[in-house]
């Protein structure tokens, strides 16, 4: 199945050359995908996954090892970030 | 003591400047900055002046650890009544200017009055003096700045001013030091305008040397920058790519106004944020950010400094702009761009830009902008009103609209009395995007239900600095709460309004929230000061602080009403997004709210109230 990882700020570099312009990259990831198996399929440091958003809704790190991704969901991930 | 124990008292209307004491009963009540500033404020003016009238007067005020060693103790507050608003107006500035007036031997000047003609205030420590400023009225900020420090020969010279827009009583006008740092929101340029003051310059050869512990208060503030260096936010995102990396978060989440907040999702925010700015251009092969920078003793250094692109349609021809300079941040690159829909970068750097060089509040002036393009797309305002055609999502309106504002032309007098005024002036008083007459900032108050009720009770009006409520609805900061839950959100406001007036009347900047708490803040203030600066005392003295405001602004005339929010926000909900549905649930929060800061259900603090506070 196909979502949309979406990757900022710091974790921009973890995206493929040609990615890093729209910060987003459409994946094929197996069926039974969770949030926290594509982030280490991803090889992301754990330091840098900090704010999590399935279809603009937080996921709690507690919470990342059960959730299931579907067909076209969206991925965002950022590292610890704020500002105002 | 960290306070030099000195005021600076001008009179405009006698041309007279007067040392007096600094009132150390009421220091000891709310310490600096905002609070104090606050209560010398509304103990001298009649709530019902008008703003713009010589009965108002304007306070500039250093907390107790401006010009110290404490990380980012380096900001200054502007109080006064605000013209955009009707009530309490407070803005706080970074740069090095609040450092300065400290150096020089002052906690605070006290402006009043109204002078007969153009003048600016030159300090050098002790030495104050009114010098005519007709040369300098009708200049913008930066030419302002260039000419005071070749006049007075002295490249160090720090210059607070106003630009045309404060001249011209653009009711957002902003006070702006430093080039591109700004004391920026409710219009206190307007009131500096006002009195014919063009500018404060100061010159402080004296230091801070008055601590009262000093090898303690080198032990906390040492203590404090390392957590700031250590935390991953204030060390390293800020540093890299300040408040803008908010674009692509607040937008992914559905909770970016815009289009006058007709939607929570912009297009095109990934073109205007952060990750955007750090990109090389096609047209030069330049990144649009040149570097960050940092005001005085801060050791996060958020500031932008960025280059616009020379051949943008905004500067082709105008090379002075062409030069490193300040911005973008992130409310101003929202305002400026996803409140009206315009996703082209270097048109919002060329308006910031303009902004600060004139001195306007980007957020007012860009949110204002998005309700005219509003009124533009119904009908209800004409390209032969206005002068150009203004669709949403015009860059080249954008541009145009800035410098029309900013130097009080064509409909950019109208436009320069904002939001809710024009609105207001078009039969369609609903959809000004304003609380108390001030526009939103960045966050939309349906998706964020804390942020709306810090909104609608914010005693500035709309402001995201009173109660940052995304700090811990999106970031996490100190706790991570859903966004989308009233439940326990009045309690936690109440929390952040209360420890924010603490910062803001302390000389540290806002951002060091990130990485402390106050148990990092207390250490410092209490090896600063003499006296009780317990966390107690202080916590109970940022709730002093908010209920003297209250009270200022009860009786300027507002009422537990204006606690709201506009309609679109109480009855459209979010077309998309995490929070596709929602509406802002100000009526389920208001009532817990006032009962958690002890106020009657009309939200007038209760007798026991003021009592229990001292007031």
């Amino acid at each position: 199945m196909q979502i949309t990882l979406k990757l900022y700020a710091f974790l921009t570099d973890y995206l493929p050359a040609d990615a890093r312009r729209s910060n987003a990259l459409a994946l094929e990831i197996p069926e039974q995908s969770t949030v926290a198996s594509l982030i280490a399929a991803r090889a992301l440091p754990p330091r840098l996954v900090h704010l999590v958003l399935l279809n603009g809704q937080f996921v709690p790190a507690p919470q990342r090892d059960a959730q299931r991704l579907s067909a076209g969901d969206v991925l965002a991930i950022w590292p610890p970030i704020a500002g105002g | 003591m960290a306070w030099t124990r000195k005021i600076l008292r001008i009179n405009l209307t006698q041309g007279s400047c007067v040392s007096e004491p600094l009132n150390m009963a009421w220091a000891a009540q709310y310490l600096g900055q905002r609070g104090l500033a606050s209560k010398y404020l509304v103990s001298e003016i009649d709530p019902l002046v008008d703003p713009l009238s010589p009965e108002n007067k304007i306070i500039y005020a250093t907390g107790p650890l401006t010009g110290t060693m404490a990380s980012t103790g380096g900001r200054y507050s502007v109080v006064t009544k605000g013209p955009l608003t009707g009530v309490i107006a407070c803005s706080n500035s970074g740069g090095f200017f609040g450092a300065e007036l400290k150096f020089a031997g002052w906690d605070m000047i006290i402006v009043e009055g109204k002078s007969p003609t153009p003048v600016y205030l030159h300090i050098e420590n002790e030495l104050a003096e009114l010098l005519p400023a007709d040369d300098l009225w009708g200049t913008t900020v930066w030419a302002t700045e260039a000419t005071l420090k070749k006049r007075h020969q002295d490249p160090l010279l720090r210059v607070s001013s106003i630009g045309r827009a404060g001249e011209n009583q653009v009711l957002f006008a902003a006070i702006v030091n430093d080039l591109h740092r700004a004391a920026g929101r409710s219009g206190v340029g307007a009131v500096m305008g006002s009195k014919n003051l063009k500018a404060i310059a100061v010159r402080g050869t004296r230091g801070v040397g008055n601590i009262a512990d000093p090898k303690a208060f080198m032990a906390a503030a040492t203590a404090g920058k390392k957590m700031l260096a250590e935390n991953a936010v204030t060390g390293q995102g800020l540093p890299t790519y300040g408040t803008q990396v908010l674009m692509n978060v607040i937008n992914e989440m559905g909770a970016l106004p815009t289009r006058n907040h007709r939607d929570v999702e912009f297009e095109g925010a990934r073109k205007i944020s952060a990750e955007a700015m750090h990109e090389k251009r096609a047209s030069d092969g330049r990144s649009h950010l040149v570097t960050n920078q940092a005001c005085f003793g801060c050791t996060i250094a958020c500031g932008r400094i960025s280059r616009i692109d020379e051949t943008h349609f905004s500067v082709e021809t105008r090379p002075e702009y062409w030069g490193a300079n300040g911005g973008l941040e992130y409310e101003a690159a929202w305002a400026l761009g996803s409140a009206n829909g315009v996703d082209d970068l270097e048109a919002l750097q060329f308006a910031n830009l303009l902004c600060n060089e004139d001195g306007m509040d980007p957020i007012s002036f860009g949110a204002t902008v998005g309700a005219v393009m509003e009124l533009y797309d119904l009908g209800i305002l004409s390209k032969e009103e206005i002068g150009l055609e203004v669709p949403f999502g015009s860059a080249a309106a954008l541009c145009k609209l800035a410098e029309m504002t900013a130097r009080g032309e064509g409909f950019g007098k109208i436009l320069g009395q904002g939001s809710k005024r024009v609105c207001a002036r078009y039969g369609r008083p609903e959809l000004s995007m304003t609380v108390k007459g001030q526009e939103f900032p960045a966050y939309d108050g349906r998706a964020l239900q804390g942020m709306g009720l810090a909104y609608a009770t914010s005693n500035r009006g709309a402001c995201h600095l009173r109660g940052y409520m995304v700090s811990s609805e999106v970031f996490g900061i100190p706790v991570k709460t859903d966004p989308r839950e009233t439940e326990g959100k009045p309690e936690m406001l109440k929390a952040f309004q209360d420890a924010t007036a603490v910062v803001d009347s302390s000389g540290l900047c806002v951002f060091t929230t990130f990485a402390w708490t106050m148990n990092d803040i207390q250490p410092q203030i209490q090896a600063a000061c003499e006296g009780d600066w317990s966390q107690d005392s202080l916590l109970q003295m940022g709730e002093r602080i908010w209920n003297l405001e209250r009270d200022f602004n009860l009786a300027a005339g507002i009422t537990g009403k204006d606690d709201t929010l506009p309609p679109r926000l109480l009855n459209e909900p979010c077309k998309t997004g995490g929070s596709k549905g929602m509406v802002a649930e100000i009526g389920k929060m208001l009532p817990v709210y006032y009962s958690a800061r002890g106020w009657t259900a009309d939200g007038v603090p209760t007798a026991a109230t003021r009592a229990r506070l001292g007031l």
